[in-house]
C-alpha cells in the first residue's frame, strides 16, 4: 500500500502571512495550550512518553523519556532549552518551519516548560539565517502580548520567560552540550557525560535540551492524544516528519510524512530523478549518515529499518545524486566540513579530519595510490568511537560507505590521472548557459 | 579606533539590555559581540576590551570566543557578505561554479572584500536550504537556486548601492551592520516582510492538497474528540 503525506506541522506553511499569530490562531493554535494547562504537568509528560516520539534531531532518543530523567524539583531553576542550531549538511526543515510557522515552537515550548516546570526557556537558533531570527523575535512578542507567554499564563499561575538566542557560526552548536557552553558565552565545547544535561545542563542546573521538530510536534499530540501519533509511523519509530529531499531530483522540497515511508515513495511524489537521471547514492539522515545507493530505494525510513541497513535515519536530509556525480568529489567537500568544523578540543576529531582531508584531495587529484583507502579505513577506525562527541564519528560514514559501496571510482581516479567527471554536468544549470 | 565616550555609553546601554535578557550575564558574549560588529563593521580589539570590561572578563577570555565562530569577523567587512554554499550538495549543483565566477569577477579571493568596501566574498557551510540548492546568501539572507549569472548580477546590484530583495527574507538585503544589531536581538520591524515560505518548502503541502491527503483525525483522549 503506497504512504501518503500527513501534513501536521506542515500543514498551512503556504497560507497568507503564516507566521502570525492570528494565522496560527485560526487554525487551531493555543487550544492544546489550553488542554494541557488543565492538566498536572506529570500528565503532559506521561503523554509525550505515551506517544513514543523520538527526537527529531538526529539521534532519536525518546522525548518523553526525556523530560522524565528530570530530578525532581528542588525549588531552583530548571531549563528547556530548544536546539535550533540546523546545520548539518542536508538538514533543512527547521529553517522553514520557523520561516513559516513560529508560533507552532512557542505553544510547544509553554507546554514543554509547563511539563517540566521550567520558568525560563531558550531558543538557540544558529545565526546565520537573519529573517529566522527576525520571525521569531516578532513571534515570542505577540505570544506574550496575547499571555500566551510571560506572568501567569492564560490565568494558569504558569509563568514563563522565552529567550531568543542567535549563535555566531559553528556546526559544532548543534552538540547540545556544545550548544550549552555556547549558551553560556564560552567557545562551543561539548562537555564530557555524564552528568547530562537533565542533571547538569545549562549554568548546572537541570535542563532538557530538544531539536525544534521535536517540540514543535507536541500541540499536535496534547490535542490528539498520543494514540493519534503512534497510530502513524511503525511500532518503535513513531508519528510524522519532514522529509527533506535536495539534490538531483525533479522537485526537491519538504514532505511531511509517517516514519518508515522509503525513498521510492518520496522519489516518485517528487516527480523523480531529474531528466529520469539515474540514482547514484544517497544520504538517509544528512553527511554524517553513512551513504545508500539505489540498492537501498524500498528500505523504510525509520530509525530500526535504517539502521538495520547499515545507516541512520538521522534528520530524514535526504540529499540525492544522480551518476553525473563523482563520490570521490562529494566525500572530499564534507571531509572539508568536517575538518572546518572539528572543535578541536580531541585529538582525533581534529587530526583526523585533517589527514583525510589532505589525502581525499590527492585521491580526487588523482594524485594518490591505492594504499590510501586502507589508509583512509585506518584513520576512520582511529576516530570512530574514539572521538570526544559523535562530529568525529560522523565524518567518518561518507568515507567508509562511500569506500565499501564506490572502491572502484575511488581506483578510477588513479588510473584516469584525475577526477574522470565533467563538474558542469552535475550542477542545476547543466546544458543552459548559465 | 578607540570608541567616543559617546558610543561606548550607547553600546554600554544596549548590552546592559543584552545581558538582562539572561540569568547569567556571560550568556550575553554572543549577542554583545555582534553589536560590536553592527558598530565597527567587524570585532575589534576595542569591541573586544569594552565586552571583557562590561562582563568582568578577561580580554584572553573574550578573544578565545570571538574567534571561535565564524560570523565574528577579525578584520573590517564589507558592507554585504556575499557567502556562496560550498557544502558538498550545493558545490555539486552549481556552488563551485558560482563561487569560482564571483572570485573572478570580484577579483577578490575566500574572505576577501573588495577595494570599495562594498563586497566581502566567502564560501559558506551548509546553510540549511538544501532543497533551494545552489545558495548563496548575501548577509544571511537566501537567494535561492542561484546560477553564476545571478550572483554576478546580485552583487553589482548591492555595489551600485541598489536595494535587493532576497527569495526568502526580508525587502531588502540590510547592511552587515544593521543586520548585525538584530543578530544582537534588537528587532529591526522587518519580520512581516517577505514570504512564509518558498516553493520547495510546500512541495509536500500543495501535494497532499492536492491529492486529498491528511494526517488523520483526533482518535482518542485529546481534546474536543467526539
Amino acid at each position: 500500500m503506497a504512504t501518503a503525506l500527513t501534513p501536521v506541522l506542515s500543514e498551512f506553511w503556504d497560507r497568507p502571512e503564516s507566521w502570525t499569530l492570528r494565522t496560527y490562531e485560526s487554525h487551531g493554535g493555543y487550544r492544546a495550550l489550553r488542554a494541557a494547562l488543565d492538566r498536572r504537568p506529570e500528565e503532559i509528560v506521561d503523554l509525550v512518553k505515551a506517544s513514543g516520539i523520538r527526537g527529531r534531531g538526529g539521534a532519536g532518543f525518546p522525548a518523553g523519556l526525556k523530560w522524565s530523567f528530570l530530578p525532581a524539583p528542588d525549588g531552583g531553576p530548571r531549563y528547556l532549552v530548544v536546539n535550533a542550531d540546523e546545520s548539518e549538511p542536508g538538514t533543512c526543515k527547521d529553517v522553514p518551519l520557523l520561516m513559516a510557522t513560529p508560533q507552532t515552537l512557542i505553544e510547544g515550548m509553554v507546554i514543554a516548560s509547563y511539563a517540566i516546570r521550567a520558568e525560563r526557556a531558550f531558543v538557540y537558533l544558529r545565526g546565520e539565517v537573519v529573517h529566522v531570527y527576525r520571525r521569531l523575535l516578532r513571534a515570542l512578542e505577540e505570544a506574550r502580548e496575547s499571555g500566551y507567554v510571560g506572568k501567569n499564563i492564560l490565568g494558569s499561575g504558569f509563568d514563563l520567560e522565552i529567550v531568543m538566542h542567535a549563535g555566531a557560526g559553528a556546526y559544532i552548536c548543534g552538540e547540545e552540550t556544545a550548544l550549552l557552553d555556547s549558551l553560556e558565552g564560552r567557545r562551543g565545547q561539548p562537555r564530557l557525560k555524564p552528568p547530562f544535561p537533565a542533571v547538569a545542563g545549562l549554568y548546572a542546573r537541570p535542563t532538557v535540551v530538544n531539536n525544534v521538530e521535536s517540540i514543535a510536534s507536541v500541540p499536535s499530540i496534547v490535542s490528539n492524544g498520543p494514540e493519534w501519533f503512534a497510530g502513524m509511523g511503525t511500532e518503535r519509530s513513531t508519528g510524522f516528519g519532514l522529509f527533506s529531499l535536495s539534490g538531483h531530483v525533479k522537485r526537491p522540497g519538504q514532505y511531511e510524512a509517517p516514519l518508515g515511508i522509503t525513498l521510492r515513495e518520496l522519489l516518485d511524489m517528487a516527480g523523480g530523478m531529474r531528466d529520469g537521471n539515474e540514482l547514484k547514492f544517497w544520504t538517509p539522515g544528512g553527511s554524517s549518515t553513512p551513504l545508500f545507493t539505489a540498492e537501498h530505494l524500498d528500505v523504510p525510513l525509520d530509525f530500526e529499518s535504517v539502521a538495520a541497513a547499515g545507516s541512520m535515519l538521522g534528520t530524514r536530509a535526504l540529499q540525492i545524486f544522480d551518476h553525473t556525480t563523482c563520490v570521490v568529489r562529494a566525500v572530499l567537500r564534507w571531509m572539508e566540513f568536517y575538518r572546518h568544523e572539528s572543535c578541536g578540543k580531541c585529538t582525533p576529531c581534529r587530526e583526523g579530519t585533517y589527514w583525510m582531508t589532505q589525502v581525499l584531495r590527492s585521491l580526487e587529484a588523482g594524485e594518490g595510490v591505492p594504499e590510501d583507502l586502507d589508509k583512509l579505513l585506518d584513520v576512520c577506525d582511529n576516530i570512530l568511537g574514539r572521538s570526544f562527541c559523535p562530529l568525529g564519528d560522523g565524518a567518518t560514514s561518507c568515507v567508509t560507505s562511500s569506500i565499501q559501496h564506490f572502491r572502484d571510482e575511488y581506483l578510477r581516479h588513479l588510473t584516469h590521472g584525475g577526477c574522470p567527471f565533467d563538474p558542469m554536468e552535475s550542477t542545476l544549470f547543466a546544458g543552459a548557459s548559465a | 579606533m578607540p570608541f567616543t565616550d559617546t558610543v561606548r555609553e550607547r553600546l554600554g546601554a544596549d548590552a546592559r539590555e543584552i545581558m538582562a535578557r539572561y540569568p547569567e550575564p556571560r550568556s550575553a558574549l554572543l549577542p554583545m559581540l555582534h553589536l560590536m560588529q553592527s558598530e565597527e563593521g567587524f570585532v575589534s580589539g576595542d569591541g573586544i576590551a569594552l565586552c571583557a570590561e562590561l562582563l568582568g572578563l578577561s580580554t584572553a577570555e573574550v578573544s578565545a570566543v570571538a574567534t571561535f565562530y565564524s560570523q565574528f569577523k577579525r578584520h573590517p567587512n564589507g558592507d554585504y557578505t556575499i557567502g556562496v554554499c560550498t557544502n558538498t550538495l550545493c558545490a555539486i549543483m552549481g556552488g563551485d561554479a558560482i563561487f569560482a565566477a564571483l572570485q573572478k569577477h570580484l577579483g577578490v579571493g575566500d574572505g576577501e572584500t573588495t577595494p570599495d568596501g562594498r563586497i566581502t566574498l566567502e564560501r559558506i557551510e551548509c546553510n540549511a536550504g538544501c532543497d533551494y540548492a545552489p545558495v548563496v546568501m548575501a548577509n544571511w539572507e537566501f537567494f535561492d537556486n542561484q546560477t553564476p549569472s545571478s550572483a554576478t548580477e546580485l552583487v553589482d546590484e548591492l555595489r551600485l548601492g541598489k536595494d535587493v530583495a532576497p527569495t526568502r527574507g526580508a525587502g531588502k538585503v540590510c547592511t552587515f551592520k544593521e543586520v548585525s544589531r538584530v543578530l544582537a536581538g534588537f528587532a529591526d520591524g522587518r519580520a512581516d516582510e517577505g514570504v512564509g515560505a518558498g516553493a520547495a518548502s510546500v512541495r509536500g503541502t500543495e501535494l497532499a492538497r492536492e491529492r486529498g491527503w491528511k494526517a488523520p483525525g483526533p482518535t482518542t483522549t485529546g481534546e474536543g474528540e467526539g
